[in-house]
């Protein structure tokens, strides 16, 4: 089924897909109005979508190298452009990116310049000279680039390091709307994240991912934009959000200096009171309110940190051809820029929805005991997600005594804003997709590596086809459960360590990916150098950081990467200079990358 | 005499060394303008926000952080695109179809 004619069909089948999913939704919609219950609406809505996904990844399954590892490379632009931007939409974009712009305003928002202008560098610096080298993974590349296994193993190293952080987080995230939806403990939600993340991925590999990728990224925007067209709509608030919140933005600045915004504050006695983890709005929405290098040194890292992530890197190699792949750099950018733009409209709109005390919805100036009897703040409240306290004892809910999760604003703004639960459901069905698909592809990236570059290129280079696919899907589960196991452990936020991977994937691979290509006089020593000293120069600054440390140049436990990716270029160029240059068939290997015709430099299977 | 120089290399220099120096350039160029819209208008934040030009009605800071940068990414990448596919085709690099 899934052959030559599928490819040619694919708009077919994704059309079909996508309607059968509005008639599901529809369907639902129905079944809430005759009656079903919130909760059960919930689970079908993730055991919906996430058993389509399953059966995409089974009717992927494959034998074959190539299939297995890059997807037969013959994903079509426009397609693999939806699946990057699934791959690259994590639950952090899906459900904590709002939120942060919700509290932090403008300076939160270098993470949308940040996450996007890092694709031009993709476009133009990497992805169509590593699609012409023709390799299986990022070490791969590596590897042949700078030749020997020294230079291979540490760029596996970096990439696990920097992917594994990542990848907690996610399955942390499967892990929390799992546990929502289907109303089960987290420890357990947890596993059976991880069990839909192997499903999709164990039997087909990157083929049977690109697949659900490109279902996953339909279902998370469809059910990112709905609500936001939705709520901007029933506001009266334009029905074009995107070019019509100027006014609501204007209101919400109005607001913020009635309710005392940044004059009123709570004493640390009263905070200490709060749940932890959830907060108050405590920045301005849309005015500057930080400093020009703190927002530059955020952005600055996210978009190193694109360029060097293995698992979008990776996706470019499933293209037919150099020019599609870096057309769908672009495509990839389009799909991504969809989300991230409503990413701020939907901030606004769930910020003037609690605030505006004209709307229906709004519960700032509301009596305490009025706000408490809301049935979303119940159970928002019992999910220990929303807090109020009358701290000035007034009886009036002020601004600086309501408190949220930063998720909430993402799950509850369809509740508070009055919509149906069934929109709820769908923003739960979207959010675990987006997870999921970024797990899928990270768990992807690693057991890869790992496969490919570790067991067959060093330790057993004779091994058969059959035998290969074997340990790869063996380690592929066993790096999932490892993830799920420290992800059951709840270590850390999901956005912090999403921010912490970028920084890692920066300081060790950035410089040695990009003057692979563009500098011929680099040599494995320097590479080596490169990878390593960066590594450990961004961890020791971080470790430093965060143990107290004061740190230098502004330079906080966000933006590590900058020291550890300054250090991978100086000591990469010097060690390169001091040792001897590249014989002449890497430097003939390196011309052969920069053109785009011909062959790869990598055989089709190796 | 500098530009004497170039020109006598640029006589001299392969069909290869050619695409490659026309390549670099475009990439100087996208480079630039990506460094403008993704850092340099941010060390104006303060500016933009007090600024008169107003899209939409959007604070001028406010939009570049929300949409502004981010549209001009996307179009940028498929102008860098087309731009590369025109040096690959000058040179005969466009790849065969069957490829």
């Amino acid at each position: 089924m899934i052959k030559g004619k599928f490819i040619d069909n694919l708009p077919k089948v994704y059309g079909i897909y996508t309607g059968g999913f509005l008639v599901f939704i529809i369907l639902m919609a129905i079944a809430e109005q005759a009656g079903m219950s919130a909760k059960l609406i919930g689970i079908f809505f993730v055991a919906f979508t996430v058993s389509i996904y399953a059966i995409i990844g089974y009717l992927s399954r494959t034998l074959q190298l190539d299939a297995y590892y890059v997807a037969g490379r013959q994903v079509p632009t426009v397609f693999n452009g939806m699946a990057t931007a699934a791959d690259w939409m994590s639950g952090a974009s899906f459900v904590a990116m709002a939120g942060g712009i919700y509290f932090k305003g403008y300076g939160y928002m270098a993470l949308l310049v940040g996450w996007t202008g890092g694709y031009v560098l993709v476009a133009s610096l990497l992805a169509p000279y590593l699609r012409k080298f023709g390799c299986y993974t990022v070490p791969d590349f590596i590897g042949t680039r700078y030749g020997g296994n020294l230079a291979r193993v540490c760029a596996v190293i970096v990439l696990t390091v920097a992917s594994f952080t990542y990848v907690t987080a996610q399955i942390n995230a499967t892990g929390t709307i799992a546990s929502v939806a289907l109303d089960i403990p987290f420890g357990i939600a947890v596993y059976v994240g991880l069990a839909s993340i192997l499903l999709c991925s164990m039997l087909g590999g990157m083929r049977a991912v690109t697949w659900t990728q490109v279902a996953q990224y339909i279902v998370l925007i469809i059910a990112y934009l709905l609500p936001v067209f939705w709520i901007s709509n029933k506001m009266g608030a334009g029905f074009f959000p995107h070019l019509m919140l100027a006014d609501e933005v204007a209101r919400i600045a109005e607001l913020e200096t009635q309710f005392g915004l940044g004059t009123v504050k709570n004493s640390a006695a009263d905070l200490a009171t709060v749940p932890k983890g959830l907060a108050g709005i405590t920045k301005a929405h849309s005015e500057v309110n930080t400093t020009p290098w703190k927002f530059i040194s955020l952005a600055v890292c996210m978009m190193a940190g694109t360029a060097s992530l293995p698992h979008v890197m990776m996706r470019y190699f499933t293209t037919p051809s150099v020019k599609t792949a870096r057309r769908s750099v672009g495509w990839s950018l389009f799909f991504i820029f969809l989300l991230y733009c409503s990413a701020p409209m939907l901030a606004t709109l769930s910020k003037l929805s609690l605030m505006d005390p004209n709307l229906t919805t709004g519960i700032i100036g509301k009596s305490i005991a009025e706000v408490q009897a809301i049935d979303w703040y119940q159970n928002w409240n019992q999910a220990n997600l929303m807090f109020i306290s009358d701290f000035n004892g007034n009886g009036t809910l002020e601004l600086n005594e309501f408190f949220m999760g930063g998720k909430a604003v993402v799950l509850a703004t369809p509740e508070i804003a009055g919509l149906p639960y069934v929109i709820s459901g769908l923003v739960a069905a979207g959010g675990m997709a987006a997870a999921m698909s970024t797990a899928d592809g990270l768990v992807l990236a690693i057991a890869n590596a790992l496969s490919h570059d570790l067991y067959y290129k060093i330790i057993d280079p004779k091994a058969e086809t059959r035998k290969r696919l074997i340990v790869a899907r063996v380690l592929l589960f066993i790096i999932g459960f490892a993830g799920a196991s420290i992800a059951a452990l709840e270590i850390q936020g999901i956005l912090g360590s999403v921010i912490w991977a970028f920084d890692f994937a920066m300081s060790g691979l950035f410089f040695p990916l990009v003057l692979g290509v563009w500098w011929k006089r680099a040599n494995a020593p320097g590479a080596v150098a490169g990878m390593l000293l960066g590594l450990l120069s961004g961890t020791a600054y971080l470790i430093w950081v965060r143990n107290g440390g004061a740190g230098f140049w502004g330079i906080t436990q966000l933006t590590f990467g900058i020291v550890g990716s300054l250090v991978s270029l100086v000591s990469m160029v010097v060690v390169s200079l001091m040792t001897k240059a590249p014989d002449s068939a890497t430097q003939k290997m390196v011309d052969e990358v920069r053109i785009p015709s011909g062959r790869t430099v990598l055989g089709k299977q190796h | 005499m500098l530009s004497f120089f170039n020109l006598i290399g640029r006589i001299n220099m392969s069909k290869q060394a050619k695409h490659w120096e026309k390549t670099r350039n475009l990439l100087f160029i996208t480079l630039a303008i990506w460094f403008v819209f993704s850092i340099g208008i941010f060390f104006f934040g303060a500016e933009m926000e007090a600024s008169s030009f107003r899209p939409f009605g959007y604070p001028l800071s406010y939009y570049m952080t929300c949409q502004g940068s981010l549209g001009i990414f996307v179009i940028l990448i498929f102008w860098f695109a087309n731009r590369q596919e025109k040096i690959d085709e000058e040179f005969g690099y466009t790849e065969r179809e069957d490829d």
